[in-house]
């Protein structure tokens, strides 16, 4: 053994030490009662749980939701989000810093916070219904709280940072001088963002993409609160069957459907992005 | 001179309604936590310190505050200790399994919370943690990790190890070498992985609703009232809350990585 090959064993042997505390607790903490649970699901053999979860119409519709949510919030906050970030990441250096503090500081707010400020604003006599009303844009006031409405907003409110930050921080990263080129070549502003920006910024929309779609599958607090009951996604039906009804076979087999989607959705998009850049 | 086109003035108009979008709740915040109606109601009528004299004189509020701040604090201490050993042994040696570490390590962030916070549910109630403090702090502890994680290692990727080498090389001891020479350096990691790990313990909800069982954290006390009534003294905490996060975030931004942004 050469003296090298012993510095490198050594190296070798430390790290291991050092990351043993930390996977024991993940092993212990994380990955066997994740396990647990989803043996529960299973209990006795049978996939009975699995069966109701996935033919009864109104477990279905609740999946269906959730889903339809997820892709609604993620193309919401992509619309609203890229011209964000690309406006910001074009700006000179104060602007760039002015926008970062605008998006970081609502998102280091609790949601609990801000979905209590949209419950004040979205309601009857809201904020909101008395302005566009004042303004005579509408007549009588929309139905924005304890709806689907209500949902969407204080979600996308609450996942836009997670868009905005990656595609920002995609666009700083493309050379303007390509842009120029491109524009000195004769192309039309619009045709040298679609055809140079946009598809050197794919890396930060996917990275946007993957994180607004897989968080929103999981969300809870926010149907819990501005759908009033009338929205119900995955998490919320899990958190009833647990806390209400003590059914761990079938909150089980929700989790694991609700896990299998998450999954899903990140191997799926990340795998869409890599042959687009490739 | 540079004209400014049409095109990226409506752009720029765009962004920034967004930006107020985002701004809305923050703003509506403050003037309800100062009004002084009975009741909810905006704009207020005129301005009063009710609110937070309620807030501050009820134990109802400050029992739960102050179980969060402590487990706010547990968890940071805690996913810190953890989390920055991990993050050497992640980025100083190639070993087998390694990879498999890594990926476990970031899990937590990609499972569902409601997920884990079942599974960990049916775990605790088995060993009668139910309610225990450390309990939720140890289940907090994992969600902090892989952001102290990512935090840590890309401090350490950037940190040139020749520098620990050299202190070895002069006769320190490799605790002493890490200790004087690579922790200052990744310092402003170090701060960033703390407020991250301190933030998302202090506004966790779901992890704390099933494992606190009786002992409310604020974010839980929080939930329950939202739920029953829209009371102006949440509209205090809030504004409260907002100026700690703000403070801290100012900290972060000082000593800190890339203004606490995350995966910076």
């Amino acid at each position: 053994m050469t003296p090298a090959d012993r510095v490198r064993r050594r190296a070798v042997g430390s790290a291991i030490v050092l990351s043993v505390p930390a996977v024991l607790l993940l092993l212990a903490l994380f990955a066997v009662p994740l396990l647990r649970l989803l043996a529960l699901s299973v209990e006795g053999g049978s996939l009975v749980a699995y069966q109701r979860a996935l033919t009864n119409e109104l477990y279905l519709r609740v999946i269906f939701e959730t889903f339809k949510i997820a892709a609604v919030v993620t193309l919401l906050t992509l619309a609203l989000g890229y011209p964000v970030a690309y406006v910001m990441a074009t700006s000179g250096r104060v602007w760039q810093l002015v926008g970062i503090a605008f998006v970081l500081l609502p998102f280091w707010t609790s949601i609990l916070v801000r979905t209590y400020a949209w419950m004040v604003m979205l309601g009857r006599n809201g904020v909101v219904n008395r302005t566009l009303i004042g303004w005579g844009v509408i007549d009588s006031p929309l139905p924005l709280l304890n709806n689907l409405a209500g949902v969407l907003i204080g979600m996308v409110h609450v996942l836009l940072p997670y868009m905005i930050l990656p595609v920002f921080n995609a666009v700083k990263k493309v050379d303007p001088n390509l842009v120029l080129a491109a524009e000195g070549l004769g192309a039309p502003r619009w045709r040298a963002f679609l055809r140079v920006t946009l598809p050197l910024t794919m890396n930060g929309v996917a990275a946007g993409v993957t994180l607004v779609f897989t968080l929103s599958l999981g969300f809870f607090i926010t149907p819990a609160l501005l759908g009033g009951g009338r929205v119900v996604m995955i998490a919320n039906l899990i958190e009833e069957q647990v806390r209400e009804l003590l059914n761990w076979a079938f909150a089980g087999a929700l989790s694991a459907i609700l896990l299998a989607l998450t999954l899903a959705a990140f191997w799926g998009i990340s795998r869409i992005a890599r042959t687009r850049s490739a | 001179m540079r004209r400014v086109r049409p095109g990226r003035l409506l752009l720029a108009g765009f962004a920034v309604l967004v930006c107020v979008f985002l701004q809305l709740p923050l703003l509506i915040v403050f003037p309800i936590s100062f009004s002084s109606a009975q009741y909810l109601q905006f704009p207020p009528p005129g301005w009063s310190l009710q609110w937070y004299e309620r807030y501050l004189n009820s134990p109802n509020w400050l029992t739960p505050t102050w179980l969060s701040l402590k487990v706010a604090m547990a968890t940071t201490a805690l996913s810190l200790l953890l989390g920055v050993p991990l993050a050497f042994g992640l980025t100083r040696a190639r070993f087998w399994g390694r990879d498999a570490i890594e990926k476990l390590s970031m899990a937590p962030i990609i499972v569902p919370t409601i997920v884990l916070s079942i599974a960990l549910y049916g775990l605790f109630a088995n060993l009668k943690l139910i309610g225990a403090w450390y309990g939720i702090a140890i289940a907090h502890t994992l969600l902090a990790l892989p952001f102290v994680v990512v935090v840590v290692v890309a401090g350490l990727r950037d940190f040139d190890v020749n520098q620990e080498l050299a202190a070895l090389g002069l006769g320190a001891s490799r605790w002493r070498a890490v200790w004087h020479v690579t922790l200052p350096q990744i310092r402003p990691s170090l701060v960033s992985a703390a407020f991250l790990a301190f933030i998302s313990s202090f506004d966790e909800l779901v992890v704390a609703m099933f494992l606190g069982g009786a002992n409310m954290t604020l974010p839980k006390k929080m939930f329950d009232n939202i739920r029953m009534e829209i009371d102006p003294t949440i509209a205090a905490i809030s504004a409260l809350q907002i100026v700690l996060v703000s403070a801290l975030l100012a900290l972060a931004a000082r000593f800190g990585r890339g203004g606490g942004m995350p995966g910076r």
